[in-house]
């Protein structure tokens, strides 16, 4: 096969990658990462890896390209750039960067002909488990424990978000995403788009199990949807303190947890699924699991409670 | 097919010097959060060319660095958000000299 579309996909990505950190103005270099996570998802596809492409569009590009935006234009309000170092120190700087470049380059391609591979462990595992995409069985099955710590993770920066709110206001909703001025195709577009949406998100969970799509995605995806509707004005942040919030954040992880010991009684141990119904539980656990994960995607892009603007 | 896993490689290690050149000479803390995510994607992005060179047992590429790498995704996006969080909450405190009051001087004050 030829191998100039590969070409120029990577001069895309390292062009996009420059402008990030040439980009003049801060806006510029956001959207030149969303660019960038795009791009790569485009990458990833041509490494054979559909999950990670659909991961990297849903939150490389997506999620943490409206975080950002909207990082942007909160902070335009508040401060304005510094200036840059001198340009000798750039060069230098520069250089260093280019010989570290090199040297992982030599380090990662240099290895040996025949890489150490885990897909026959893998590969043995999905027999056992019953799952047609071995992405899910890695993700829950074979290496579930990082599954697991992945969901604390998430559910302590959460709270790390949470924390960061001001004392007078703490437990309230965050800031409104609402935009400043109503724009009718947006409304138009959060009255239309959900529906379908939702069934995208729906259907990346539940066939994440034989083929490509997961919780992660589809939890996304909800989560894009509801972002949606708020930014169009037609729904608000929820209080951080409503209680059903907060047991909808804990419930997937909860859930996965109580899962992983019950292990020990139906199965082999923490985390391994009683033989003939791993599916059925790996299933369960992925619905649960995306429910939280949409919530907690949402909640974190909506930010700390916040003062309503005076 | 090692060609095209060569190319990627050198395009994961431009990724990282591109990011860590931006992380050491931005001024401003959102850039060198874009800078720093940077240099994550091209970690990440090694990871896939691995994989890929190390494909076996029928699959087009070894699925276990792939697994990690979405967790890692996830990782990386729960960090992005928790430090944009404390820059726009830094930058609010040094811009509104009224919350740089302790709670208790501000009660006085309205006492």
């Amino acid at each position: 096969m030829s191998m100039l579309p590969d070409l120029l996909l990577v001069m895309l990505v390292l062009g996009a990658a420059l402008w990030t950190v040439a980009a003049r103005d801060r806006r510029s270099s956001v959207i030149g990462f969303i660019a960038l996570g795009l791009l790569l998802a485009l990458v990833w596809m041509r490494l054979y890896a559909v999950d990670v492409a659909l991961t990297e569009a849903a939150v490389g590009g997506g999620a943490t390209g409206l975080l950002l935006l909207r990082a942007c234009a909160r902070l335009d309000s508040i401060d304005a750039g510094k200036p840059s170092a001198g340009r000798t120190l750039q060069l230098l700087i520069g250089f260093c960067c280019a010989a570290m470049g090199v040297g992982i380059a030599a380090a990662a391609l240099g290895g040996p002909d025949l890489p150490p591979t885990l897909a026959p462990a893998v590969a043995a595992n999905i027999d056992a488990v019953g799952l047609g995409n071995p992405v899910t069985v890695v993700l829950l099955a074979y290496r579930a424990i990082d599954t697991l710590l992945e969901k604390i993770v998430l559910i302590a920066a959460l709270v790390g978000v949470w924390s960061l709110a001001p004392d007078d206001v703490w437990g309230g909703p965050p800031a409104s995403l609402k935009l400043a001025k109503a724009s009718e195709p947006l409304t138009f577009l959060a009255q239309i788009l959900p529906p379908v949406g939702f069934v995208i998100g729906v259907y990346l969970i539940w066939n994440g199990a034989d083929e490509p799509g997961g919780t992660f995605q589809g939890g996304t995806v909800l989560a894009a949807m509801w972002l949606l509707v708020m930014l169009a004005g037609l729904a608000e942040p929820p209080e951080t303190r409503r209680a059903l919030l907060q047991y909808l954040v804990v419930f997937g992880p909860a859930v996965f947890l109580i899962s992983g010991f019950s292990g020990f009684w139906l199965a082999e141990g923490f985390l391994s699924y009683p033989t003939g119904f791993a599916k059925t539980m790996i299933v369960a656990l992925e619905v649960a699991l995306a429910l939280s994960i949409a919530v907690i995607v949402a909640m974190m892009l909506a930010g700390p409670s916040a003062r309503t603007p005076r | 097919m090692s060609d095209v896993t060569t190319l990627y490689g050198l395009c994961a290690s431009g990724l990282i010097a591109i990011g860590i050149y931006g992380f050491s000479l931005q001024s401003e803390p959102l850039r060198r959060i874009i800078s720093f995510n940077l240099i994550g994607t091209g970690v990440f992005l090694l990871f896939g060319v691995a994989a890929r060179r190390a494909a076996a047992a029928g699959f087009l590429a070894d699925p276990v660095p792939h697994a990690m790498v979405i967790t890692g995704i996830v990782v990386a996006f729960a960090a992005t958000a928790l430090t944009v969080a404390l820059i726009l909450r830094l930058a609010e405190l040094n811009t509104d000299p009224e919350e740089n009051i302790q709670p208790e001087a501000r009660d006085e004050k309205s006492a």
